[in-house]
């Protein structure tokens, strides 16, 4: 460059025509580094935008082609038709049948038995169809099949779905439920399969499109509403399980000693908690209170609990979160008011009333991760997806959501829960060649009457729990005496005929 | 033979993914070995490439819709292709073979994409890049023949506000923007596109020799004009091309990095300044902030844009599988998702890697140019070309908020293909002049030491005798 500048006088006369260049020559030689450093800065930018770009394709198809806004998926349902979904023994619950003029139409050979969990695919979307929809339109049937079909003009057939779901739980938990409102929901403990879902009232998904007029026009109906995923009831004394776990929290030392003398209610200044129908517990310590799910006892423990810290621990339980769960589901709530005179909310929130409110699946997953030693996993239906010609295009794990309660404190409610089989309110359960625990409650939902939602939740066998079922039956009377035989059949059903049947095998 | 097409039409997405990649790399390798004998068989491998990709396009194209017009766009497109290719080589010789490559690469790959979209304005854009290029052919003649470009300063500043305020005040809305007008009845022009390079040239002649702070300022309130009429037309995307080529320009010029923190800091107070007072820069945000919440409406386009990539993911739905009209204004501002969802994301990634690939070649031409004046014309489209895609591309994947602007050679629209074509052959004219002075320089070193040696010999001679 120095040698250009040298020899820059000499050059001027030299190339006459560019003079005023050889002049500027040496202005801007070295902004280099300049330019450089803009170029560094763009190529910075373009690549994070790659990488935005990257990252978006990879997370989000599913999500993109299941939105009812893209129009994508008529295209993909014009070329492929809709897969089947199998129970996890098997069982064809959905799948399209093709007629000679290749007219599709979805047929459910179960009927009103999947109605909710299996779910419906015209006039909208609900449980599997909704959740595989992604799957279920698209097809990895091998190139050659599809060019078959492609030349003889034939649809080609969407990915079959495996679920997690096992007909006969099914078909006793809706045996059980009978005519009743209500839900059912059964866990498999240590991995978070759902077994069996049940909500009824229920519906013929068969006949979806001829029964949905009058089933969206009668605006009291809730045939449509999944009850164990949706459905938000009073937890009654069911919730004395998370009082009980507040109670173990802050009096670690002292619970072992914990004592009441129950003459059927408690009084706190002008508020007062009654016993189920009134009913005199006598002297009752922590594990009978909670056997004999006595009101007045809880009610006395609640009063004496720190509201943030209850209030936290009722947050990390899931209260009033998003729950780890891809079926569309209801957010529990609770309401624990700083300041409370008389300590009405407090004493009504610890009995499970008040304005405390839960689906069943969350109380299932409360219990099931009582059950596994404080974790829990998330419960999932859908446990892999098959293309028509047998190749697996994907599998579901199970999945560790994480610890909800530490290990003694999992030992001690578990302890409470056996009780409760043992010597309080579910000994229906007693001797049945399983030893199942659990929880009973009878919710009341109307201020002025004696009518209440029968609860149970809880897990068999007890040392080593294998499935955890939680059960509401509407309007029936206490848990103990309708809600408790329901979970015997299905505990029944698990380990007389699928547990033996599997063992023979 | 039916089976042989529908094998064909089910993997040729497959085959072009692997083409456009190994085009990107082959680029990629040509920026970094020098001129020589690799960089030749790259760059006809590269040449190989672009006519194989469109092949397979439209051979695709024609087949799943059994409609032959689809032939005739191809047979015009190729022999437009090979007339720029074969015409450049033979007038120009030494011209930026990256930069040709990418610019064809970029067009045939553009063709085939409105085609789909759009068979009858596939031709008009053929015929528009045909002008293109036949006005653009001259330029690097033109800059060389002429030395009065860095006199006419001010004629470029004032040629570029009154056409940005005539837009202003006659032009025609389209997609809420003032950006447009017609002549004739069917030519649409689009002012601003072209005003980005007069633009260029005034900062350019402007800023080359002087750089004191008045002459920075007197410029600043110029490029304040010019990004403020754009605001108000609603073309907010031209508008941040214009400012921020401004402030990098400036930087560049005057090596200060004061200037590039006062630009930054100006850059960031405009922008809030904007969000307060436009209300059409308040929903540009907000359908980028939250769009599924506005589907309806503001955030309408830009769900549409991301289910069209969503849906076609890594290798794409297949050309004429997807529903890209979904999207409004899919075949000038969205056209990126398109790629994407026919023809996968991976080719769109490549497609952006082949766009900055041309914005890194000529960057390194900027930075060898000994003429301030030209180097900040380059180096000012470098800028405004890359930013541009930042823009249009980012807009269409949510990463910043959507300004509408183009895809420049990709998208259909004659004011953008044609000025960016223009950009490309300023760049390569700038080369041009600087290979030729190159040369002649070290012809006049050589001619001299061969004179010297003489000289030392004689002098030697004189000595002995």
């Amino acid at each position: 460059m120095k040698k250009t500048q040298a020899d820059g006088g000499p050059r001027k006369n030299a190339s006459n025509k560019n003079s005023r260049k050889s002049a500027d020559r040496k202005k801007n030689a070295d902004n280099a580094l300049e330019i450089r450093l803009v170029s560094l800065l763009f190529f910075g930018l373009i690549i994070g935008m790659l990488v935005f770009l990257g990252k978006f394709t990879a997370e989000n198809e599913q999500e993109m082609i299941n939105n009812s806004y893209n129009s994508r998926q008529q295209i993909l349902l014009s070329r492929n038709y809709r897969g089947k979904i199998f129970a996890a023994g098997g069982e064809v619950l959905a799948e399209t049948v093709l007629d000679e003029k290749q007219n599709e139409k979805r047929s459910y050979p179960y009927g009103e038995l999947f109605s909710h969990i299996v779910g419906y695919s015209s006039q909208g979307r609900m449980g599997v169809e909704a959740l595989a929809n992604y799957y279920l339109i698209n097809t990895n049937i091998a190139l050659k099949s599809k060019i078959q079909n492609d030349v003889e003009g034939r649809k080609n057939p969407g990915d079959n779905v495996y679920t997690t779901l096992n007909v006969d739980l099914q078909r006793a938990a809706d045996q059980q439920l009978s005519l009743y409102r209500g839900a059912i929901v059964v866990t498999e403990v240590k991995t978070g399969k759902i077994l069996s879902m049940v909500s009824h009232p229920d519906f013929d998904p068969n006949e979806i499109s001829d029964i949905w007029e009058d089933l969206i026009n009668d605006k009291d109906s809730t045939v449509l509403l999944n009850r164990a995923t949706q459905g938000l009831y009073p937890p009654g004394s069911t919730f004395k399980i998370l009082t009980a776990l507040e109670y173990y929290r802050e009096n670690k030392e002292t619970y072992r000693n914990y004592s009441f003398q129950c003459g059927g209610v408690f009084t706190q200044g002008t508020s007062k908690i009654h016993c189920y129908h009134n009913a005199s517990h006598g002297r009752v310590d922590f594990v009978s209170s909670f056997a004999k799910s006595c009101n007045a006892s809880f009610a006395n423990m609640g009063s004496q609990l720190d509201r943030s810290d209850f209030s936290l621990t009722l947050q990390n339980m899931l209260f009033g979160q998003e729950l780890p769960l891809t079926l569309s589901h209801s957010k529990s709530a609770f309401y624990l008011p700083e300041y409370d005179d008389p300590e009405y909310e407090m004493m009504q929130t610890s009995i499970g009333q008040g304005k405390t409110q839960i689906t069943p699946i969350h109380l299932n997953m409360i219990t099931s991760a009582i059950a596994n030693d404080g974790i829990l996993m998330e419960p999932y239906v859908l446990d892999r997806v098959v293309s028509e010609d047998g190749q697996t295009v994907k599998k579901f794990y199970p999945t560790e959501y994480g610890r909800l309660l530490s290990e003694d404190e999992a030992q001690l409610l578990r302890e409470l829960m056996e009780a409760v089989v043992l010597k309080g309110n579910a000994q229906l359960l007693k001797g049945q060649g399983y030893v199942a625990a659990g929880k009973t409650g009878s919710a009341e939902y109307k201020d002025s009457s004696d009518d209440s939602h029968a609860w149970f939740t809880g897990y068999a066998p007890a040392d080593d729990p294998e499935i955890c079922v939680t059960v509401i039956v509407e309007s029936a009377g206490t848990g103990g005496d309708y809600a408790v035989p329901v979970a015997k059949g299905i505990f029944d059903v698990y380990f007389h005929q699928i547990a033996a049947g599997n063992a023979s095998e | 033979m039916q089976y042989a097409l529908s094998y064909f039409t089910e993997i040729s997405k497959y085959i072009i993914i692997g083409m456009v990649a190994a085009y990107t790399l082959l680029g990629f390798g040509m920026l970094f070995t020098g001129r020589g004998k690799a960089f030749k068989i790259m760059g006809i491998c590269q040449e190989c490439l672009i006519f194989a990709v469109q092949a397979v396009q439209f051979m695709h194209l024609a087949i799943v819709s059994a409609n032959q017009d689809y032939l005739f766009l191809y047979l015009f497109a190729q022999v437009m292709l090979l007339a720029i290719l074969g015409l450049v080589h033979f007038i120009y010789e030494k011209e930026n073979l990256i930069l040709l490559n990418n610019m064809c690469m970029l067009l045939g790959f553009g063709f085939c994409m409105i085609s789909r979209l759009d068979l009858s304005k596939a031709f008009r854009q053929l015929a528009i890049v045909g002008i293109s290029f036949v006005i653009s052919i001259f330029i690097p003649e033109i800059l060389k023949k002429i030395h009065f470009w860095r006199d006419l300063t001010w004629f470029y500043a004032v040629i570029g506000v009154s056409a940005l305020s005539v837009v202003l005040l006659l032009g025609e809305v389209s997609g809420g923007s003032k950006i447009s007008f017609t002549i004739a009845g069917s030519i649409t022009f689009q002012p601003s596109e072209f005003v980005k390079i007069l633009f260029l040239f005034f900062l350019a002649g402007a800023l080359w020799e002087e750089h004191h702070f008045w002459n920075v300022a007197l410029t600043a309130v110029v490029a304040g004009i010019h990004v403020i009429i754009l605001t108000i037309s609603v073309d907010l995307g031209s508008a941040l091309i214009f400012f921020v080529t401004y402030v990098l320009i400036v930087f560049v010029a005057t090596r200060n990095y004061l200037y590039l923190f006062l630009g930054a800091a100006g850059g960031c107070g405009a922008a809030v300044l904007a969000y307060r007072f436009f209300h059409h820069v308040r929903v540009r945000v907000l359908a980028w902030q939250d769009p599924w919440s506005y589907i309806d409406h503001e955030g309408y386009q830009i769900t549409q844009s991301l289910f069209a990539i969503g849906s076609g993911n890594w290798f794409g739905m297949g050309l004429l599988n997807g529903n890209p009209k979904a999207i409004p204004r899919v075949d000038r501002d969205f056209i990126f998702s398109t790629v994407c969802e026919e023809m996968g994301v991976i080719t769109g990634i490549c497609l952006v890697l082949i766009c900055l690939l041309s914005f890194l070649a000529m960057s390194e031409i900027a930075v060898k140019v000994q003429d301030c004046f030209y180097q900040l014309i380059v180096y000012g489209i470098a800028v405004e070309y890359l930013f541009q895609i930042l823009l249009t591309i980012g807009g269409g994947i949510k990463f910043i908020p959507m300004t509408g602007v183009t895809l420049p050679f990709v998208s259909y629209g004659g004011s953008s293909a044609m000025t960016t074509m223009f950009m490309y052959f300023i760049v390569q004219g700038v080369c041009l002049m600087m290979i030729q002075q190159e040369e002649g320089e070290s012809d006049e070193r050589d001619g001299k030491t061969i004179e010297k040696n003489a000289g030392r010999r004689r002098t030697e001679k004189k000595r002995l005798q």
